[in-house]
């Protein structure tokens, strides 16, 4: 039904260290429908922030660069743009926010003067119409007296505060979508759950897409249309956020959301675990790159790469697990053992 | 043993509940002077810790939660005496450990022990990770090098680490290997009473489950006694048996963990708990959304501190101070108006 | 909403991923199999860098060349330094068996400027090593501590900065006499400062860490934390400091010496040598150019030795390099082309 605004295809992005090339992703597929949350989940290392800054081509100033695979956006190849052209694209058409909102501020300029200057330069407004559209932004953005606070600078105002700020200067251009990489993990949870329902509010009233990057299965739970979890640079499982919650298919999405403590149920026993950690970039294991830690790893994991197989009608894992079978949930759940949901 | 501090009347949450007390925290309040100008004069101070009174029970784990700027790693400190108290005292095997001297202060400092949050500020860069381990033995204990290292061996191994790569620098394990690291400084000297600072905090998810199994097994086998502070309601209410809230300096809630997480009776504690995202989509909990930021420390509202933000303050929050009273048995609450149990809020 | 579809609880899914609640125990980290290469300690990642440095390299060559002929400049010459032989006076390089010549003296010059070698190292390294242990000492102090301690030693900083050193080292040597001890000292106490000032910044900042609190915890003293665990982590910055201070202290002991407060015949020293050379510069220029030319080749050698560490510790080292690689990866391999 809806129309692709963002595609991603086979994406390998890279760096060159000391000891060679590395890929950060791996071949990843992803898109985003309009007005679509795309929640992209992972531990340290898997990749997705990278996956955020190839979007961007902002890769490219960080020692790395797109190596191959092309990411479209509203129909044209950002792999093959110039600098020049992403630069136009940035802020424009796709907006993006960080994990800590202090260093994202310039200290020495109030928080108004950033949000303007960002009006005119990408839409040639001139000063005063800047400065009440900025002032308008903090309005919409939900800081109260947004009159006063645009005269601040970015110390006098809390964390919170500043996430709006640069939630502001990002919204700043109307962009069609928003990249938002951990927006809320520097925030303590009550104000967490301000940013959230603020970006939750905001999308409803813009209607834009938003590519959340975050470490929590909550908030991906609680924002995101679809999921895509991450693992070691590439994209494990995907799918809409009911069926990865509630089917989850590759075993280590299976072992995240178990690893989590929950909120009701039985406590203090023993938590499941996933064994050992991520793998470091560029030192992948053969096969399946989670087979060393996988509970139902076979020879087969061991030595070849799994393809990704349809879990669902909309639903992805690349787990041999799921060869030959368009397995559906409870198909084969004879060894199935008695578990309370964790939450 | 009977102390001369003892008539100082405090209601100390578990105090009169069952169970030996290994740690009597008694109206601790810690400020932080604020300076200003050339002469650095004091123009105010800010109330990390203001008024706080615990006792933390044999053999159990107290999970202290709250959001950053609360006094709750600030409390952690003060009670290891790695911070000195501004007032109020910590009664540990019937002497206040802030009076400690010298030698009586060393022989604290092996019962009493920290593992740290951040897994790589932690652990000094140049040390090898056997001197690390090592450290707490080569100045606590008088024992030859040749021990040491046994004992070093022996200790990796209980925390899960290959002893074999003791010789190695702490940059060469990861964020999860080095919080074990941490974890087996902490306990070479067989202490009594751990203060977990935000000890799972940093480590991903995966790896932070490993680390929760660990703690709760060295919990069982070396009878250790737990103060775990964190911000992570979920692992807290994992671990924990009691848990107390925090809220710029003041205790407002504590009470056996199930009741706690099950039926909050501060506001606070109930606004906590709903800001949390669960990972169960389609399932958007009734969320009390607080308005604005925690206020500063330096200069906390009157009367409750939580009015402010507080969606059932009346006239008398922002003029009287609640304080922390017993609810129920094992519950206390400091709130002019308390939740009632079974009540949804609105 | 999909409660109609799924009807097993998300735990048990897929049959098959159902875990084992007690599968092995799991409290053990298991990511011990990685590859296993030992990953160089910190002196031999620091002697990796360096040792790709060119100018450091030809540094540390020429300097254990000077220190080694210093050494053994007895047997690497058979003349006496201080024997006076007026029969050749002013011989030019190569003349009689001598290989810079004599000076107005008769005095072999090659051999003097190997004993003068010796003179001249002896005191860089000497007043660096002071300046280093007095320095270390108080930057620590002040830098661990602070308040007042802190405020009392960096006001004797300032004052020490701000006395004119080299008339403060004329005074002294004048007043106690020329000899190298009262040289050594003399330049170490008119040195220390900048050290100071060093290892108290990195501990204003090391104090901080969490494994100073952690250490506390420990029970370990103020003395143990500041010699064994800050001390430790000052190491390198303190060591480009002093191989600078080496070269500093030649030059001065030179300056002093050429002022004819330094040393005093019969010992030699290049700054004596040059001194003497000035008479007879219209006779023979090549006396003042050889110990001249010594000055500048060990000065230059220790400051690119200084250099060179002070690179092999910066992470953003190899900048230009990378930046190389990375445009010609990006040719060979870039699809957005350009």
């Amino acid at each position: 039904m809806a129309e692709k605004l963002l595609e991603i295809r086979k994406l390998t992005a890279g760096f060159l260290t000391e000891n060679g090339v590395v890929k950060a992703t791996d071949r990843i597929s992803l898109s985003i429908d309009k007005g679509q949350t795309v929640c992209l989940v992972g531990e340290s290392g898997s990749g997705k922030s990278v996956t955020s800054l190839a979007i961007m081509r902002l890769i490219d100033y960080a020692g790395g660069m797109v190596m191959e695979g092309n990411i479209t956006f509203r129909g044209q190849d950002l792999t093959t743009k110039k600098q020049e052209e992403m630069r136009h694209i940035r802020g424009n058409q796709v907006a993006m926010i960080f994990q800590d909102p202090m260093s994202a501020l310039n200290p020495v300029f109030t928080v108004g003067e950033q949000i303007a200057e960002s009006l005119r330069l990408h839409q040639n407004k001139n000063a005063d119409e800047a400065w009440s559209m900025a002032v308008d932004l903090l309005r919409l953005v939900g800081i109260p007296a947004p009159e006063i606070r645009a005269k601040q600078y970015p110390h006098e105002l809390s964390g919170g505060m500043c996430q709006r700020v640069v939630i502001a200067i990002a919204l700043a251009c109307n962009p069609e979508m928003l990249i938002a990489d951990e927006p809320t993990t520097a925030l303590d949870v009550t104000v967490q759950a301000q940013i959230l329902d603020l970006l939750r509010k905001l999308q409803a009233e813009l209607g834009m897409s938003i590519l959340l990057i975050t470490h929590d299965m909550g908030v991906a739970a609680e924002m995101a249309d679809r999921v895509a979890v991450m693992y070691a640079g590439a994209i494990v499982e995907e799918g809409p956020v009911e069926d990865i919650f509630n089917q989850p298919s590759h075993p280590y999405t299976v072992g995240l959301l178990q690893s989590i403590p929950g909120f009701e149920g039985e406590r203090g026993g023993e938590l499941y675990t996933i064994q050992g950690t991520i793998p470091p970039i560029g030192q992948l294991p053969s096969g399946c790159r989670f087979h060393p830690r996988c509970p139902h790893a076979t020879e087969v994991c061991r030595q070849k790469e799994p393809p990704e197989f349809m879990i669902g009608a909309d639903h992805r894992a690349s787990c041999w697990l799921y060869e030959d079978k368009p397995v559906h949930i409870g198909d084969d759940h004879s060894s199935r053992e008695e578990v309370k949901p964790a939450w | 043993m009977v102390t001369e501090t003892a008539n100082i009347k405090v209601n100390r949450p578990g105090a009169s509940k069952s169970g030996e007390i290994l740690v009597d925290i008694r109206g601790i309040k810690k400020y932080f002077p604020i300076h200003k100008g050339l002469l650095s004069r004091v123009v105010g101070q800010v109330k990390a810790v203001d008024d706080v009174s615990l006792a933390i029970r044999q053999g159990e784990t107290f999970g202290l939660v709250g959001e950053s700027g609360c006094g709750k790693s600030t409390l952690g400190r003060v009670i290891l005496r790695l911070q000195g108290a501004t007032e109020g005292e910590v009664v540990y095997q019937g002497r206040d450990i802030h009076s400690l001297r010298g030698q009586e202060l060393r022989k604290l400092r092996e019962e009493m022990q920290i593992i740290f949050q951040d897994p790589f500020g932690s652990l000094n860069p140049r040390f090898l990770v056997k001197d690390i381990i090592g450290e707490p033995l080569r100045v606590h204990r008088n024992l030859t090098a040749k021990q040491i290292d046994e004992r070093v061996v022996e200790l990796m191994e209980l925390v899960g680490l290959d002893a074999s790569r003791r010789n190695r620098y702490p940059h060469e394990f990861s964020g999860g290997q080095r919080q074990r690291i941490g974890i087996a400084r902490a306990i070479a000297l067989n202490p009594k009473f751990i203060v977990a600072d935000e000890a799972v905090s940093a480590l991903d998810v995966s790896v932070q489950s490993q680390v929760i199994n660990l703690l709760m097994k060295l919990q069982r086998e070396l009878g250790l006694t737990f103060l775990f502070i964190a911000h992570g309601l979920n692992v807290v209410r994992h671990i924990s048996d009691r848990v107390g809230v925090m809220y710029l300096g003041k205790l407002v809630e504590v009470g056996e963990t199930e009741t706690l997480f099950a039926e909050p009776l501060h506001p606070y504690t109930a606004a906590l708990l709903s800001a949390i995202p669960k990972p169960v989509p389609g399932r958007k909990q009734e969320r009390i959304v607080l308005q604005g930021d925690v206020p500063s420390p330096a200069n906390p509202p009157s009367g409750c501190r939580f009015h402010t933000r507080c969606p059932f303050a009346q006239e008398r929050c922002s003029q009287v101070e609640p304080q922390l009273v017993e609810a129920a048995p094992g519950r206390q609450v400091a709130c002019h108006f308390p939740l009632q149990p079974g009540t949804a809020m609105a | 909403m999909s409660d109609m579809k799924v009807t097993i609880s998300p735990r048990t899914s897929p049959g098959a991923l159902t875990p084992e609640p007690n599968q092995a125990p799991n409290l053990r980290d298991s990511t011990a199999a990685l590859p296993a290469k030992k990953p160089l300690g910190p002196w031999a990642l620091l002697w990796k860098k360096f040792s790709h440095n060119p100018y450091a390299m030809t540094g540390l060559g020429v300097l254990l060349i000077f220190i080694l002929a210093a050494i053994f400049a007895p047997w690497l010459t058979q003349y006496d330094p201080a024997k006076i032989d007026m029969m050749f006076p002013n011989l030019p390089a190569g003349a009689e068996g001598h290989l810079l010549g004599t000076d107005e003296l008769g005095r072999d010059v090659f051999t003097r400027l190997l004993y003068s070698a010796r003179v001249s190292l002896l005191i860089g390294f000497s007043v660096a090593l002071a300046s280093v242990v007095i320095g270390s000492i108080i930057g620590a102090l002040s830098g661990y501590f602070g308040g007042w301690i802190d405020t009392v030693f960096m006001r004797i900083v300032d004052v020490m900065n701000s006395v004119p050193t080299l008339f403060l080292n004329i005074l002294v040597l004048a007043i106690f006499g020329s000899e190298i001890k009262y040289m050594i000292m003399i330049l170490a106490f008119t040195s220390w400062m900048s050290i100071a000032r060093l290892v108290r910044g990195n501990f204003l900042q090391l104090r901080e860490m969490q494994y100073v609190e952690a250490a506390r915890a420990i029970g370990v003293s103020n003395t143990g934390i500041i010699f064994r665990h800050l001390l430790r982590n000052s190491t390198f910055p303190i060591i480009v400091n002093a191989t600078l201070m080496v070269g500093a202290a030649i030059l001065s002991e030179s300056a002093l010496s050429y002022l004819g407060l330094g040393i005093q015949p019969p010992a030699t020293s290049w700054g004596l040598m040059l001194s003497n050379a000035q008479e007879f510069m219209l006779v023979d220029q090549m006396q003042a150019v050889y110990p001249g030319l010594c000055i500048l080749i060990v000065v230059l050698a220790v400051n690119f030795i200084g250099d060179g560490i002070r690179d092999a510790l910066d992470p953003r080292q190899n900048i230009n390099k990378s930046r190389r690689r990375l445009a010609k990866w990006r040719r060979n391999f870039s699809k957005s082309g350009n």
